[in-house]
């Protein structure tokens, strides 16, 4: 029977997995993830490198056959229901994308006419702000002008769902603010917009909800605030290059080494009570070490804290 | 479909016209080669005037360069960039995309044939109007094999490997193909192997139809017909998008 594009009538959720399972070969790369996110909403996918965002969100494109389970966009299934799926949802790849010497301009007009009703290419320039470029060559635009393009693109077909894969790697502080500002827009207009990202800081000002994934599976889903709450455990976490040792570490911070973690090369989080003297000590060993440190933080209530700490024990 | 076929067409056929350097391999080269090995009898092109051998020739290595070096370069890279990934998350659409390149391929063709026929008049040819249809029929099937091998080759290689292999096919294709000289002065066994190969028979049936006004020969329809299937069911089975 063929499923039915259940969203369009305005019932079921915009995107579903139920119990989905990704394989390449003998390595599974998602192992059963469920979620569904709705029209008007933004859900963020997180997780470390390799945790499955990327397989996940590309077997909602269509571009792989789920190994088990089932995944619905707008009530289709993205492989059998190609055609439908592609013409309802806007896509922006990790990388890549864009013939390397054709101008923004060129391209979107290229892109408008594969949709029946398109967004107006010349305002889309405008929107993601690149009418200054809009005759340079792909190849000649900076990293944060080529994603601000692929964004564009992904916008043309006036999309239901939007598919943005790490859309604000590589991009400057002001890319990023228009980014957020579209992401906003097209929420604002219904649109059900997953993205997957890296940047936490990032996710927290974007995301209605949160799913993070660890190894394939839901390690933690709610929304940014909830998740934030929920890393109550107080601990001290500081960026330094990748690698230093933990159990010297441990000892400096007059901890045992069970309480030290780098969830991500070089960062680094003790979980206990973040008093004086052992941020003190701490910044002591550093100094001794003579590497440098950033972003040092005591709190526990940041969606940030929340993803180490349920990174750190999805790896235990 | 009618609307993104020829929108894409448009794309395709300007990335083509764009690419400076694929100009030596479909244009440059034949031309040159045309007009300096027809003036000055470095080959061994048999009875007649060279250019009536040579200008079927030439014009079977643009045909060659278009449809199999230029076609699978520019797609291997294409692939390498993620375009055709991302057109695969359009309506586009696979056949759309493909027709729109064949589209392409067979425009800058018939550029090249104008430019090549007419050099070729200039220097003394006198291609047969009536081996036109059969010229144009034999085009096309060539188009559709060495394309096809051109997609396998772009399919599966490293988009810089695949520069490198379609480059030194060609060559070899050159060579051991009829376009510069008789099939008859290779080596007999080298000559039998060159007979399968959809150059040798594209230079041959070119040669019977433009300059000779003789019908074009079974096997080359044969050895044609069978690449124009082959290749292109091969590159659709082997391809990959990414």
């Amino acid at each position: 029977m063929a499923s039915r594009p259940l969203s369009d009538h305005g019932t079921g959720p915009a995107v579903e997995c139920r119990d989905l399972v990704v394989r390449y070969g003998s390595v599974t790369a998602v192992d059963g993830l469920s979620f569904t996110a709705e029209a008007g909403q933004v859900l963020a996918v997180l997780g470390p490198n390799g945790a499955g965002k990327t397989s996940t969100v590309e077997t909602l494109e269509g571009y792989r056959r789920p190994a088990e389970g089932i995944v619905r966009v707008l009530g289709w299934d993205p492989v059998a229901d190609h055609r439908s799926v592609v013409s309802r949802i806007g896509v922006m790849l990790q990388r890549g994308g864009v013939y390397p010497t054709m101008a923004p301009r060129q391209v979107l007009r290229l892109f408008s006419h594969y949709f029946d009703d398109p967004e107006d290419p010349d305002a889309l320039l405008d929107v993601v702000r690149l009418r200054p470029v809009a005759s340079t060559p792909w190849k000649r635009l900076s990293g944060g002008e080529q994603q601000r393009l692929s964004l564009a693109l992904a916008l043309v077909g006036k999309p239901a769902v939007l598919f943005l894969d790490e859309p604000t790697a590589g991009v400057d502080p002001e890319g990023r603010l228009a980014i957020r500002q579209i992401v906003a827009e097209q929420r604002d207009r219904g649109c059900c917009v997953v993205l997957t990202t890296h940047e936490l800081a990032e996710a927290e000002r974007l995301a209605d909800d949160v799913l993070i994934v660890a190894h394939g599976r839901q390690a933690a889903r709610g929304s940014p605030r909830s998740l934030a709450r929920r890393a109550t455990d107080p601990a001290i976490s500081f960026h330094a290059p990748a690698r230093l040792d933990l159990a010297s570490l441990a000892a400096a911070a007059g901890t045992s080494v069970d309480e030290v973690s780098e969830p991500e090369p070089g960062h680094f989080r003790i979980r206990g009570a973040p008093t004086p003297t052992r941020v003190a000590a701490l910044t002591g060993w550093l100094a001794e070490q003579n590497v440098p440190m950033s972003d040092l933080q005591t709190s526990g209530a940041s969606l940030e804290e929340a993803y180490l700490q349920v990174i750190a024990e999805a790896d235990r | 479909m009618m609307r993104r076929l020829a929108a894409q067409s448009a794309a395709e056929l300007s990335l083509t016209l764009r690419r400076g350097e694929s100009l030596l391999v479909t244009l440059g080269i034949p031309v040159i080669a045309l007009v300096f090995l027809s003036e000055i009898r470095l080959l061994p092109t048999g009875p007649g005037r060279p250019v009536s051998f040579l200008g079927p020739g030439m014009l079977a290595l643009a045909i060659m360069g278009t449809a199999l070096v230029n076609l699978s370069i520019a797609t291997g890279f294409e692939r390498g960039y993620g375009v055709l990934k991302r057109l695969g998350a359009t309506p586009l659409g696979r056949p759309a995309l493909l027709g729109a390149k064949l589209g392409a391929v067979v425009a800058v063709e018939a550029l090249q044939a104008v430019v090549l026929v007419g050099v070729g008049m200039a220097l003394g040819w006198r291609p047969s109007a009536a081996g036109a249809a059969a010229a144009v029929g034999v085009v096309l099937l060539a188009t559709a094999g060495l394309g096809g091998i051109g997609l396998v080759l772009a399919g599966v290689l490293r988009p810089e490997a695949n520069l490198a292999a379609a480059n030194g096919l060609w060559l070899v294709l050159l060579l051991v193909s009829g376009m510069l000289a008789p099939l008859s002065k290779l080596p007999a066994g080298l000559a039998d192997v060159a007979r399968l190969l959809p150059s040798a028979a594209l230079a041959d049936a070119l040669h019977r139809s433009l300059s000779t006004s003789t019908p074009v020969a079974v096997e080359s329809w044969v050895v044609l017909a069978a690449w124009a299937v082959g290749a292109p069911l091969l590159a659709a089975v082997t391809f990959r998008w990414e």
